[in-house]
This record gives C-alpha cells, sequence and structure tokens, in this order.
C-alpha cells in the first residue's frame, strides 16, 4: 500500500517531467513553422528585380496579359530610412535620460523612476503610439500627418524605453572601482561619465540600440496610421507619405492579388532575417559583455 | 576642452572643486534626457485626452456601457471591444500559463545546461518574430488548420459546454486567442524562468530531504516561492496580448459585436483602430476611436505598473536572498 503509493508518486512526477519537456516542443513548432513558412512562400519571389523594382500596380492576370512582378525596393528603402530617422530622434534621448539615471542618480529613489517609467513605457500598445503622434502631428501640421516623418516619430517612441533600459544595464556592468579611479585622477566628472564609463559600455549600448531597431523595424500598426500608404519609388522625402516593409506585408496579406501576396511572402522573409538576425547579434554581444566584466568586480 | 590634461595640479583647499561648465552642461543635458522620458509618459496620457475630449463631451459615460458601435448613427459603445479584446487576452493566457510555467520548469529543474542556455534564448527569440508575420502566418497556416480540424473536433466533442458553434470559419475570437498566445509565451517563459531560477537551494533541498519526488519538489517548494514574480510574468503577458494590433486584426474576423461564442467573428480594442481609422465614416468617429485609445493606454499603464512594481520588489529581495 505504502509501496504503491511512492510508485505512483514517483510515475507522476515522471510523467511531470515529460510534459514539461514537451511544452517545450510545442512551444517551439510555430516558431519553426513561422520560419519555415517564410523561407519556403517568400524565397521564390527573392531575385535582383524584388530589391530594386517598384511595387506592382494592383492587377489580375486575365486576357492573356500577365501581370509585372515588381519588387519592394520602395518598402525597403522606406524601412531604412524610418530605422535611420527614428534611431536619430530616440537614442539621445534614451541614452540620456540613462547616464544620468547611473552617473547622476546613485541610489536616489529619482534612479529608479526612469528605470521604471522605461518599464512601463516600454508596455504602451504600439497602436497608440500611432494614435499619440498623429493627434500631435495633426494639430502642429494636417499636411504632413501621414509621412516618413510622423512613421518615424512613432517608431521612436517605441525604440525610447527599450535604448533606455539596455542602455542603463550596460552602464551599471562599469564597475563603480572604475568611476573612482578616473575621478582620482582628477578627471572632472562628465569627461570620466563619457570617456570612461559611455566608452567602456558602447558594446552593451550600440546592442540595445540593434534590439529597439529589430522591434521597430517589425513595427505595422503605428505606421498604419500614420505612414500613409504612397509607396512613392524613388523617395519623395520625409514630409511626404512613405513606405515599410512591416506596413506593405499587412497591406499584401488583406490583398486578393496573388502577385501581391507572394511579394509580402517574400518581405515577410527579408523581415524575419533581418529582424531575427538583430536579435541574435545583439543576444551573442550582451553574453559577451556580462562576462566581461565579471572577473573585474 | 582640448586640454585634457590628466594629472591637473591638486586643486587647493580640501573640498571637493566647483563643477564646472563642462559639468554642469553635461548634467543639465543627461538631466533633459531623463525628464524627457518621464514627460513621455504624462504627454502619452495629456495628449490622448485632448484628443479624446470631443469625443468624452459628446458621449459621457454611456461610452462604457454602449453595446453598439454605429458611427453613422453616431452611437459609439466600447462594450464589444473591450469585450472581445478582454476574451482573446484571457484565452490567450489560458493556452500560455501551462506552457510557460512547463518550459520555465524544465528549462531550470530538468534540462542539462546544453539545452537550458540555446532554448532559452530560442523561446525568448519567437518574441523578436513581427506581429504582422504572425497575422500572415496566421492566415495561411493556423486558419485552415482551425477551420478543418480543430474546430469541428472541439464542436464534435465539446459543442455541449455552448463554448462553440458550428459554423467553421478559422477567422474568429479563437484563432486570434491562440496566434496571441504564441506571442505572450516568451515573456511569461522568460520571467518565470528567471524567477524559478532565483530560487534559493535550501528551499529545494528541505523538500528533498523530505522525500519529495522532482514534481512535489516544484509544486511545494519551487513555484510557491516563485508565485510573485510569476503572476509579474504573467501580468507582464497579459499586458502584451491587451496590446496587439496587427494578428488580431488580421484574424479575429472585425465584427463589431461582442462575440456570441468562440468561433464567432470579433473585435478588439486594438484591431478596431487599426481597420477604422481610416474609413471613419462620420469626423465623429475619431475621437471616438482615441478615447477608446486613451482606454487602453491607461488600462495597459495600469497593468505594466503593477507587475513592475512586484518585479522590482522582488529582484531587489533577490540581492539580499541566501544564494
Amino acid at each position: 500500500m505504502n509501496f504503491d503509493r511512492a510508485v505512483r508518486r514517483k510515475l507522476f512526477s515522471h510523467g511531470m517531467t515529460v510534459l514539461s519537456g514537451l511544452a517545450i516542443v510545442v512551444i517551439l513548432v510555430p516558431l519553426a513553422s513561422v520560419i519555415y513558412t517564410a523561407v519556403v512562400l517568400g524565397s521564390s519571389s527573392l531575385s535582383y528585380g524584388f530589391f530594386t523594382q517598384p511595387l506592382p500596380v494592383p492587377c489580375t492576370p486575365h486576357l492573356g496579359v500577365s501581370c509585372p512582378t515588381g519588387g519592394v525596393a520602395p518598402a525597403l528603402e522606406g524601412t531604412l530610412i524610418l530605422i535611420g530617422l527614428s534611431s536619430l530622434f530616440s537614442v539621445p534621448l534614451g541614452v540620456g535620460a540613462a547616464i544620468f539615471s547611473v552617473e547622476y542618480g546613485g541610489e536616489r529613489a529619482g534612479a529608479r523612476i526612469i528605470g521604471l517609467v522605461a518599464d512601463v513605457l516600454s508596455g504602451v500598445p504600439s497602436i497608440v503610439a500611432g494614435v499619440f503622434v498623429y493627434i500631435l502631428i495633426l494639430y502642429y501640421d494636417p499636411a504632413i500627418v501621414f509621412s516618413t516623418l510622423s512613421g518615424s516619430l512613432a517608431l521612436a517612441l517605441i525604440m525610447v524605453p527599450i535604448v533606455t533600459r539596455t542602455s542603463e544595464e550596460a552602464l551599471r556592468t562599469i564597475p563603480q572601482s572604475v568611476r573612482e579611479a578616473a575621478l582620482a585622477l582628477g578627471i572632472s566628472r562628465w569627461k570620466t561619465s563619457v570617456r570612461i564609463v559611455l566608452v567602456g559600455a558602447l558594446p552593451g549600448i550600440l546592442t540595445g540600440i540593434l534590439l529597439s531597431i529589430a522591434r521597430s523595424a517589425g513595427e505595422a500598426a503605428p505606421l498604419l496610421l500614420v505612414l500613409g500608404n504612397g509607396c512613392p519609388h524613388p523617395f519623395e522625402g520625409i514630409y511626404q507619405e512613405g513606405c515599410a516593409l512591416s506596413l506593405w506585408i499587412y497591406l499584401g496579406a488583406t490583398s486578393p492579388d496573388q502577385n501581391w501576396i507572394a511579394l509580402a511572402w517574400g518581405a515577410a522573409l527579408l523581415l524575419v532575417a533581418l529582424v531575427l538576425g538583430l536579435s541574435l547579434v545583439t543576444r551573442l554581444v550582451l553574453n559577451r559583455m556580462a562576462r566581461r566584466w565579471k572577473g573585474s568586480e | 576642452m582640448t586640454s585634457a590634461n590628466p594629472f591637473p595640479a591638486p586643486s587647493s583647499g580640501g573640498r571637493a572643486r566647483v563643477p564646472k561648465w563642462g559639468d554642469r552642461t553635461f548634467f543639465a543635458v543627461t538631466a533633459a534626457g531623463a525628464v524627457g522620458v518621464v514627460g513621455l509618459l504624462i504627454a502619452f496620457v495629456v495628449v490622448l485626452y485632448w484628443g479624446a475630449q470631443p469625443a468624452i463631451e459628446m458621449l459621457g459615460p454611456s461610452f462604457l456601457y454602449t453595446k453598439t458601435w454605429n458611427p453613422s448613427g453616431e452611437v459609439y459603445g466600447i462594450l464589444p471591444f473591450v469585450a472581445g479584446t478582454l476574451i482573446t487576452s484571457f484565452l490567450a493566457l489560458l493556452i500560455a500559463i501551462p506552457l510557460s510555467l512547463g518550459a520555465a520548469l524544465f528549462l531550470t529543474q530538468h534540462a542539462p545546461a546544453w539545452i537550458r542556455g540555446p532554448v532559452g534564448q530560442v523561446i525568448e527569440l519567437l518574441a523578436a518574430i513581427p506581429s504582422v508575420i504572425y497575422g500572415f502566418w496566421g492566415l495561411i497556416v493556423l486558419v485552415p488548420i482551425m477551420r478543418y480540424t480543430i474546430e469541428p473536433n472541439l464542436w464534435y466533442y465539446f459543442g455541449w459546454t455552448g463554448l462553440f458553434s458550428p459554423l467553421f470559419l478559422g477567422l474568429d475570437v479563437l484563432s486570434a486567442s491562440v496566434v496571441l498566445s504564441i506571442m505572450t509565451i516568451p515573456t511569461i517563459t522568460a520571467i518565470s524562468r528567471d524567477s524559478i531560477a532565483a530560487v534559493p537551494r535550501s528551499q529545494k533541498e528541505a523538500a528533498i530531504s523530505l522525500g519529495a519526488t522532482d514534481w512535489e519538489v516544484s509544486r511545494h517548494a519551487v513555484l510557491p516561492y516563485a508565485r510573485n514574480g510569476i503572476v509579474a510574468g504573467v501580468t507582464l503577458g497579459l499586458g502584451r496580448a491587451l496590446g496587439e494590433t496587427m494578428a488580431v486584426a488580421l484574424l479575429i474576423g472585425g465584427r463589431n459585436a461582442i462575440p456570441a461564442n468562440l468561433f464567432s467573428q470579433g473585435q478588439t480594442i486594438t484591431s478596431l483602430i487599426a481597420t477604422d481609422f481610416f474609413e471613419a465614416a462620420n469626423p465623429t468617429e475619431v475621437p471616438a476611436l482615441i478615447e477608446m485609445g486613451l482606454f487602453l493606454l491607461i488600462l495597459t499603464l495600469v497593468i505594466n505598473l503593477g507587475a513592475r512594481v512586484v518585479l522590482s520588489r522582488f529582484q531587489a529581495g533577490r540581492g539580499v536572498g541566501v544564494e
């Protein structure tokens, strides 16, 4: 009777272990499926023209006329410009806040607030960032509501908390003794911050920026509200309607046009490769960073 | 600035030098960044309130309990979308929590080190895949599976619960929830794994010494200890699910009514904003949509603030705790 119970408990325990292992398998199936689908459906549209041609006009092949294939050049271009502009807006703000929090905040409550605010901001739904920018720009100048500029502002709002948080963590990896050594040599405080602490934390900060780029490059919801979908080729300037891979995937996915759907899968493959590549690189660097300073404490 | 002499003459006087302009400027610039980040949070609420004001004045509290959304008749009620958002998010958590906890337990308690690191990283990659791609994948891969396999079986075996209907489209509340669960799993798994890993070894050893099996150690010694962290992780997952837009907009079917069952089409707060913002039939619809955005913003702010406060307390405690 007692022996039975022990066996039952053991068996139950083993069963739960197997189940928890199975959970991992179940979790990994969608990831594998997403990547597999993107590669299988997307690779067929990859060609030289895919990267250089403008988007095709909507068209249904009939009466023996075939549709022009086209490419995603304006979307690719637009995504790169959006990344550049939104980094320009978000990086100084985020890194500045992080420096203030780590270098001047010390143990004061004020410093904790910045981290907390960044964490809470990172939970703001991305579409709300789109609504926010829409209201502001509509007030500022209704003519440029739907523009690359508005789109990059919305993406910058998504990037700021990520940049702040990761920069803060990177700055904190620099041991206090390094700062003290610099100050003891008579180096002024801001030079210590810039030339010693910031330089030491630079790899970490850069990976944080890359991480935030990976996140914002995939965002489509805020762009749906403020980017417009003009997709001009070549690029017409930041005050005109813009184009982005992520938004274009949505437009392709909801289109009845087979040609568009195929191209959207090509764009999806490109975006998955970009985002996963950036994430992998950042993880590798972050791991190395964590190890580097460990010995010096 | 050019004279970067690292060895300046010792300053006279025992006390530290008065900060030079360089120090002051640097302080001011970084402080501006800090104020900017904090100000951003306040600006979000203020600007959205401002944008929503016409709707708030026009509709008053009826906005919160009206069950219809009819722009041409200027009747705006948030209820169908709150229902859609809450149903999809909670269903997503229902699917995600057991899987995430199982994965977190396996990674921390059972997996050898060579599995733990890589698999943990790969699960976090799930979070990196853009929402719109999950939606697109859902349309092509998930919808047919739901329509032809899962939904008929659910109806056949569990139709008596009243949760399902014999109309299998695949573009419905259930499909949206499944994709949402995939998107919340990395968050919940990562935070649960970290909080489980932070459980002191002595806690486990005590249970083992009493003759507990692996499962009993996890169930009675590890999980209760890590409970706060797990709850915070689940809450953050909920926050993510509430705010997800593109995948839901592609999969939920887009019907502005409270879903009758899990196979009904519905609409969430985010998916309505995404699909209706430009097709606003009536100029009064845009402020009403902004008011929905404000509602969602406040909801997610409260949820995230709660989870973060719990987590930071837990992280602060971990520093002092027994390793």
